[in-house]
């Protein structure tokens, strides 16, 4: 197993390469010159120039890559050209902000989709069933910022109970998170139940009764565990989404994450940012990957078998 | 104290269709004496696995539900139960412990993602309430009771490390693991080649007589039944319709349909002639036919056959019947 989970990070190496130059050469595509942003709208061209010399942007794009790459390998990943500070620094706290983010919206997610998904199975076209699946039509057809904005009225402002923005404590986080989660913990709720389902209907699950197991032993032991392989695959794409941050759910709750500052670096053309943060999420994505295959395995003792 | 294990009579299950409901068993009658392999034959749909089922109530996740009749099961020495009325909790304890099965298909019967030492403790700690430790030796000793090699590392493999007969095997443990009074095997070796399947018939009739054990032997294979059988009951379209030792049943079968059955089975040496079979099939739950339920396909059928369902007659050396053909008043008014 080991040996499985060091070769896929040592695949990783050749795809982050591509994807790298991919970033940095589609970035330089983008119309518009940091140049003149930098300098501002009164500068003089040759300010400009001077600004763009020192940049480096006159090089060659091959040229700009290499040092570019040079700097990363050192863990330097540039400087903003909008505020002057290293990207770094600027990632900081909101990367940590988005990964605390994530995982919160993930975990109540999983729980309740798989509580849902598992009652509903259970109690197949009873009064629970039904109950369970209209929340889980909602939770997908509800916008999150229409949530968000909901929450924010109920929870913020009438209640008083949790904070309308920001990432200080605990508290901040709630809110965006049961947001964020709602349309995943859904998505899981129905995919559980209907896998769940199929593997209610399985042979080993007769023998399971034959044997004079406790129905919920035999739910929870034997026929959750296979059918959760659905559940990880969908769980793990959009843990990869939600990793990237969300632009809505951090506007409403003017959240301090990756989304907002990837999309205000688009705006202003922030090279060394965009790139950084691309490069960020392609590492995070092929993580996540990595992840859901080895809980495949795990939940699969016959994947496990043909890779070890 | 009685020499039956099992007793049932007049068993009626029926499914939910639609919010119709289907009659599949009609009243099925037959018992099972202890330490005797009773033989379960008949065409497929003719109910036999919903007869094993019904007697472990195992219908969790279908509509099936019995309507009518009893299973009288001895428990212990004294008491005596009905198995169509004890609450659910009662029947879960009894499931396993006292009366266990075995599937058809070995290869979907174990969870694929556990070991096959979780599935094999599972029971044995659930009945005999021993702790994992002592349970594990138990499963291993049961591992290699039943002939599997290396059974303390298959302990440690999952099901899709295995065989078929090795799980069929492994099947074979887990349901004589708590020593069980009656063990119903549903069609045990269908799903597995031939040389298997007579190692694991062997096994299985080892395994009866060393422990005493009360076995209902669900098949479609006549040649299974004459290897293992005690006695043998046939069932054609939810019903019982001949019940004989199994000597006298392929000496001289009484109904038709008893002798179509085993006129079908290949003979060694009989090349030339084609091999003879029923016509037409076994009738649907929805259109049952008047009258014998056999009627339509048999070659011997008679005018009454059609009006009226033949009562069940008892003949000499325990044998029972149910054919117009052995009622003389019949035969006399059609000949």
């Amino acid at each position: 197993m080991l040996q499985y989970i060091f070769r896929r990070i040592l695949e990783m190496i050749p795809i982050l390469f591509i994807v790298s130059i991919l970033i940095f050469y589609f970035i330089h595509l983008i119309p518009g010159d940091p140049a003149r942003l930098v300098a501002g709208q009164d500068a003089t061209l040759e300010e400009v120039n001077r600004i763009r010399e020192n940049l480096g942007l006159n090089d060659p794009i091959w040229q700009q890559y290499l040092s570019y790459m040079q700097g990363i390998i050192q863990g330097d990943l540039g400087v903003s050209l909008k505020t002057g500070l290293p990207v770094t620094e600027m990632f900081a706290n909101r990367f940590m902000n988005s990964i605390y983010l994530t995982f919160a919206s993930i975990i109540w997610a999983l729980i309740f989709g798989i509580l849902i998904g598992t009652i509903s199975a259970v109690f197949k076209n009873k009064m629970p069933d039904y109950l369970g699946m209209v929340t889980a039509v909602s939770g997908i057809s509800v916008p999150n910022f229409w949530l968000g904005l909901i929450l924010i009225q109920i929870f913020s402002v009438q209640l008083g109970w949790l904070p309308t923005g920001g990432a200080e404590d605990w508290k901040s986080y709630v809110l965006p998170a049961v947001s964020l989660g709602a349309g995943i913990m859904a998505m899981i709720a129905r995919f559980t139940r209907s896998s769940l389902l199929e593997t209610l209907g399985a042979d080993f699950i007769r023998t399971g009764r034959a044997k004079g197991l406790k129905e919920f032993i035999l739910i929870s032991k034997h026929a959750l565990r296979n059918s959760m392989i659905p559940v990880v695959t969908i769980t793990g794409l959009q843990f990869g989404f939600l990793l990237g941050g969300s632009v809505v759910v951090e506007t409403v709750f003017s959240f301090p994450g990756m989304g907002r500052l990837l999309i205000d670096s688009i705006a202003f053309r922030d090279y060394p940012v965009i790139q950084a943060e691309l490069l960020l999420f392609s590492v995070e994505f092929i993580l996540v990957n990595l992840l859901v295959d080895i809980l495949y395995s795990y939940l699969n003792p016959k994947i496990r078998t043909s890779t070890a | 104290m009685k020499n039956t294990i099992l007793q049932v009579e007049r068993l009626q299950t029926e499914f939910t269709n639609d919010k119709k409901k289907v009659k599949v068993l009609h009243g099925v009658n037959f018992h099972i004496k202890k330490g005797e392999v009773l033989g379960l034959v008949g065409e497929s749909g003719c109910g036999k696995s919903l007869t094993s089922l019904s007697i472990m109530r195992l219908f969790k996740g279908t509509t099936a539900r019995i309507s009518d009749g009893e299973i009288l099961f001895q428990k212990n020495k004294e008491e005596e139960i009905d198995l169509t009325n004890i609450p659910e909790e009662e029947m879960r304890m009894l499931r396993g412990k006292q009366i266990a099965m075995i599937f058809q298909e070995p290869m979907t019967s174990l969870n694929p993602v556990m070991k096959i030492g979780e599935q094999l403790t599972e029971p044995i700690c659930l009945h005999l309430g021993y702790g994992k430790k002592k349970a594990r030796t138990h499963a291993i000793n049961m591992l290699e009771n039943v002939g599997i090699p290396r059974a303390d590392e298959v302990i440690n493999e999952y099901p899709h490390q295995l065989s078929g007969g090795m799980r069929q095997r492994v099947m074979i443990a887990m349901a004589m693991s708590c020593n069980p009074q009656l063990l119903i095997a549903d069609e045990p070796t269908t799903a597995l080649d031939v040389t298997i399947q007579a190692q694991i018939l062997d096994l299985m009739r080892q395994l009866q007589q060393d422990q005493n054990m009360s076995m209902l032997l669900i098949t479609h294979d006549l040649g299974v039944v004459a290897e293992m059988c005690d006695r043998v009951v046939v069932m054609y379209a939810g019903k019982v319709i001949e019940e004989a030792s199994v000597l006298d049943l392929f000496e001289s079968p009484k109904h038709p349909y008893t002798k179509g059955l085993i006129a079908s089975v290949p003979k060694i040496g009989n090349l030339k002639e084609k091999l003879s079979s029923i016509k037409g099939r076994v009738p649907t739950p929805e259109n049952m036919p008047e009258g014998c339920k056999f009627a339509p396909r048999c070659e011997e059928a008679m005018p009454i056959c059609f009006q009226k369902e033949p009562a069940t007659k008892a003949f000499k050396g325990n044998r029972h019947c149910s054919c117009w053909l052995y009622d003389d008043e019949m035969r006399d008014v059609s000949v």
